[in-house]
């Protein structure tokens, strides 16, 4: 490889400021603790880092764990060329989950605690165990794609080996901690605004966060196919796009159920805030449902993609609502995240990009033939709008 | 036999005396600045609150499940049989839990500090197990904090009720409160307008998560062999389907 210094692009700048800033907020995240970097306080304990880096950051990883019982599991097999894109999805985000926490736990050197000071009562404990097994299963099951590149046949075949229990484990693991996310919530009935407190808050997040999985298995193909030239599995992501619209009819059928058998509709006669938020966050789920069902947008991958992200941001505002708009009359405080919480956040997504561009440039991730195709004059012209977003 | 405190802020004068005692029991500084601090924080584990001309102290309520103890993870906060919900900041890795859970928005933060621990009364635990009294009841010139049996001290706030029933408003805050609590409070007037809590429900909060916790085994067992038996079958179909050649 000859050594040449990189082009300067718009998004190059952007992912610059944006790694600057938050080495800056890094430096206060140090030196002047959880005070000095966010805007956290004793009546608000968890914030954006919680929120998102965390609650998000681990539902956007589904897409691993859904592809993987497609495929293995359930035997799919016509969804295998998305299969690792999303393992691999799903391994990065898991470690800049566990990156998020180091920034946000008061002792992070501490990080290791739970696995040796147990308390089974605890559903944080529980999310601690299935967060850390599930990221070496995923770790695993990446693992292969790195043995292939060099050649490494002998451990290829005893990773093959095991790789059953494995798949099936990480299901599980998933189902446990992607629940467990909402049972944190279980034990803040008065604090959480009743759009939100609901007793079945795991089954909740669990079938949003499949949504979120196949939604995000949309976005990254199609961002990786623009990036590396690649033709996009137009028919594959159509026929995820019609299971995307089963799962988010089921999830938001669920959530009217909820509302109804708790008396919350009401609530919605109210002109508050977290009125709009709550509109905001079921808009985001309906309008891609709705238009998924349709052929003719399913067939156009600019409008699948959008149906996609719409998805993604839907998700988003509900994990950020439970997590801290929902708590805020409850905990009778305001929080607005402070722009140290902000750019550590932005730098961990713009790190997760770049980071997945540069395995998925130099490991077999995506299909061998068509990674062949994908020569390096390619690269130039569309990569730089995916290395950030 | 376990411990409770009695806060009665009818006769509550406000001096401040429980808060001066809690500073020095702790090793903490105290002066006027903190004494006019109108909340608890790390720096102040019990504050006397003004609501109108009436009084009310603000402390650990130290309750029978405490909801901190059950969803710390490390299990750094415990409920001993004497009373006091004890922590151990060797064990605590931060991660707040315990704040966001706790229904009476008890325990601070040590926000600005690098290694930071979290802060909360712990009932003077030590000073129970010596058979001492608290420092916030020892300190209070007046018997508005007294600290004794649990049992004893709800017969004693009844008492007080019964006795002069309109100098009171008619309930103990605390004996049903998510389950029980070993603070009590008794009130001129309804609890609301001293700045308690009169959302929180009757059941202990750990429940809450319990309830799903205990299905853990269930989804793990059940969904081994549902899954287990799913890529059975599925597989199963694609050996057939290659042996006959389709």
């Amino acid at each position: 490889m000859s050594i040449k210094l990189p082009k300067i692009t718009v998004w190059r700048v952007i992912f610059a400021v944006i790694l600057a800033c938050g080495l800056y907020a890094t430096y206060l995240r140090v030196m002047y603790g959880l005070g000095g970097a966010t805007n956290l306080s004793d009546k608000f304990p968890w914030g954006l880092w919680i929120a998102f880096d965390v609650m998000c950051g681990v539902g956007l990883a589904a897409g691993g764990f859904t592809l993987v019982a497609m495929v293995h599991i359930f035997n799919i097999e016509k969804y295998r060329p998305i299969l690792r894109p999303a393992i691999l999805t799903a391994f990065l985000g898991y470690t800049l989950v566990v990156v998020g926490l180091l920034y946000d736990l008061g002792r992070p050197d501490r990080l290791w605690h739970p696995l040796v000071m147990w308390n089974p009562h605890s559903v944080m404990f529980e999310v601690a165990w299935c967060v850390t097994l599930y990221t070496t299963v995923l770790f695993l099951e990446f693992v292969p794609v790195v043995f292939e590149k060099f050649g490494l046949h002998k451990p290829l075949e005893w990773i093959h080996r095991i790789s059953v229990p494995l798949m099936i484990l990480g299901v599980l693991l998933s189902t446990l901690h992607q629940s467990s996310l909402g049972s944190l919530f279980l034990i803040v009935p008065e604090k959480l605004y009743p759009l939100w407190y609901s007793p079945i808050l795991p089954l909740l997040f669990y079938i949003s966060s499949i949504a979120v999985g196949l939604a995000m298995t949309i976005f990254e193909s199609w961002h990786s196919s623009r990036a590396f030239g690649r033709a996009l599995e137009l028919p594959l992501l159509m026929s995820m796009g019609r299971v995307l619209a089963v799962v988010l009819s089921v999830y938001l059928w669920i959530r009217f159920l909820d509302l109804s058998h708790r008396h919350a509709f009401a609530l919605l006669a109210q002109n508050r805030i977290e009125t709009w938020l709550f509109a905001l966050e079921i808009a985001l789920m309906a309008v891609p449902m709705v238009l998924l069902y349709q052929a003719r947008i399913r067939r156009r991958p600019g409008a699948l993609y959008a149906c996609a992200v719409m998805v993604v941001f839907g998700f988003i505002a509900n994990r950020l609502n439970v997590g801290t708009t929902g708590l805020e009359a409850g905990s009778g405080t305001h929080y607005i995240p402070k722009w140290s919480e902000i750019a550590v956040t932005l730098s961990i997504v713009a790190v997760g990009f770049a980071t997945f561009r540069m395995i998925a440039q130099y490991f077999p991730i995506f299909e061998v033939e068509e990674h062949h195709s994908a020569g390096p004059e390619m690269e130039e012209t569309e990569a730089d709008s995916v290395a950030v977003g | 036999m376990p411990k409770a405190i009695l806060y009665d802020s009818t006769l509550c004068i406000g001096c401040k005396a429980c808060e001066a005692g809690c500073a020095e029991r702790w090793g903490l500084p105290y002066n006027e600045q903190i004494a006019a601090e109108p909340r608890i924080s790390a720096h102040k584990l019990t504050a006397v609150e003004t609501h109108g001309d009436r009084f009310s102290r603000r402390l650990c309520m130290n309750c029978v499940q405490p909801a901190c103890a059950s969803v710390c993870p490390v299990g750094a906060l415990q409920k001993t049989s004497l009373g006091p919900v004890t922590y151990d900041a060797d064990k605590c890795m931060g991660c707040r839990y315990c704040m966001q859970a706790c229904p009476f928005q008890v325990p601070t933060y040590e926000w600005n500090s690098r290694l930071p621990k979290m802060r909360k009364c712990n009932m003077c635990s030590e000073r129970q197990i010596a058979g001492k009294l608290t420092a916030c009841a020892e300190a209070c010139p007046v018997g508005a904090t007294i600290n004794g049996n649990r049992d004893e001290l709800i017969q004693e706030a009844r008492r007080r009720i019964a006795e002069k029933p309109d100098q009171y408003y008619g309930k103990v805050y605390g004996i049903s409160e998510v389950g029980g609590t070993s603070v009590f409070y008794l009130s001129a007037v309804p609890f609301e307008q001293i700045g308690l809590r009169t959302n929180v429900g009757q059941e202990p909060m750990p429940e809450t998560t319990w309830r799903v916790l205990e299905l853990v085994p269930d989804v793990v067992s059940t969904g081994t062999v549902l899954l287990g038996g799913i890529y059975w079958i599925t597989n199963r179909r694609a050996e057939v389907a290659k042996k006959e050649g389709r």
